[in-house]
């Protein structure tokens, strides 16, 4: 049985960095990270019967969808989702763009009959003021608060007292003492 | 002054505090959406009929009618369904219903099941009239008033506080079917 001088190597958590300078450990998590940041993001849910035979048309289409929220799942794009919903708006969508209309009167028709909520990037208007300036307000509120605090906190601190000559001969009396 | 510094986090909390409480509350659906098209004529449409005439957003002017989006494959639109059967037997409220994306023998099957609360039924096969209303589920209840203009939606199935305390109340309002 050992003693309790040594530390088994049991009780000692593994080194994450051996001592050659190694790790397996980071390196795998490296590894990890960068393959999921390569991995593909969302993939289209447009089926090829929807596609647009122009080119520019399509691609019109396919860059509005993109800012048109689903409303059944709501935090997708009428790209992204599956849902018949947002097959029914892409197909609008297609048509309005077929017809002429430009990006701004197409995304309007769908606006008419879904209301704000369906551009996932909302109006700026007096109803989302607080949304959108709300957190630079705070922030800036913030900020401001720290500064008035820390210009409180330091003002008036007052030097440290001169030494008079009696008490400065003193003071180099006992550095001479502690150097020796 | 100082001392009113001193309540401000307490304030800022009382102000967070009051916004939780409001989405807390029970009847609050924070995926609700109003309606697109309140306080504006319904989106005109001629549907063909399930069994018989069709409905078309012109005929039903003249007096408020309440529009239910429906389909067999709905589930909550059955759970609703006894009180429409009540909504139309009882208090005599003109409802008008739409098929939404379903199969005319599925609907008819449906019906004969539990009942046809409706006047008149319009079949929106490929949901271009749900779409133009903005419906984004069924079921999905709008009440109109006699000029065609949306008063009102309801989302989901209709519950019976609602229809007591927002529906008819309304439609009082609206004046005589």
């Amino acid at each position: 049985m050992s003693g309790h001088t040594s530390r088994q190597r049991a009780d000692r958590p593994p080194r994450i960095i051996s001592r050659d300078g190694r790790s397996p450990a980071i390196a795998a998590t490296l590894l990890l990270v960068i393959l999921l940041l390569l991995s593909p993001g969302q993939s289209s849910a447009v089926e090829p019967s929807e596609q647009l035979a122009n080119p520019a048309l399509e691609a019109r289409a396919r860059a509005l969808s993109a800012g048109l929220r689903c409303l059944v799942c709501q935090n997708e794009t009428i790209d992204e989702s599956n849902a018949s919903l947002a097959h029914d708006i892409r197909v609008l969508l297609r048509e309005r763009l077929t017809a002429g209309d430009s990006d701004a009167a197409a995304t309007r028709a769908i606006v008419d009959r879904y209301g704000d909520f369906v551009l996932l990037k909302p109006p700026v208007r007096p109803a989302t003021y607080l949304l959108w300036f709300g957190p630079a307000a705070i922030l800036l509120a913030g900020l401001g608060g720290s500064l008035v605090w820390v210009r409180r906190h330091t003002r008036g601190e007052p030097a440290p007292p001169q030494l008079t000559e009696a008490e400065q001969a003193r003071l180099a009396e006992i550095l001479r003492e502690t150097d020796r | 002054m100082r001392r009113l510094l001193y309540l401000l986090p307490a304030l800022l909390f009382a102000a967070l505090a009051a916004y939780f409480g409001m989405a807390l509350r029970p009847d609050y659906d924070p995926h609700e959406l109003p309606s697109a098209i309140l306080g504006k004529e319904a989106p005109a449409f001629v549907l063909p009929g399930l069994q018989g005439d069709g409905i078309a957003r012109d005929a039903l002017k003249g007096g408020p009618v309440v529009i239910n989006f429906f389909a067999s494959w709905c589930v909550p639109c059955r759970v609703e369904h006894p009180l429409l059967m009540r909504l139309a037997q009882k208090d005599g409220i003109r409802i008008y219903g739409i098929d939404y994306k379903d199969k005319p023998q599925d609907a008819t099957k449906l019906l004969s099941q539990l009942g046809d609360p409706y006047r008149a039924i319009g079949l929106d096969s490929d949901g271009r009239t749900g779409l133009d209303f903005g419906v984004y589920g069924v079921p999905e209840t709008y009440v109109l008033d006699k000029t065609g203009v949306v008063r009102k939606r309801f989302v989901g199935p209709l519950t019976v506080q609602q229809v007591e305390k927002e529906l008819l109340p309304l439609l009082k309002t609206l004046g005589p079917s």
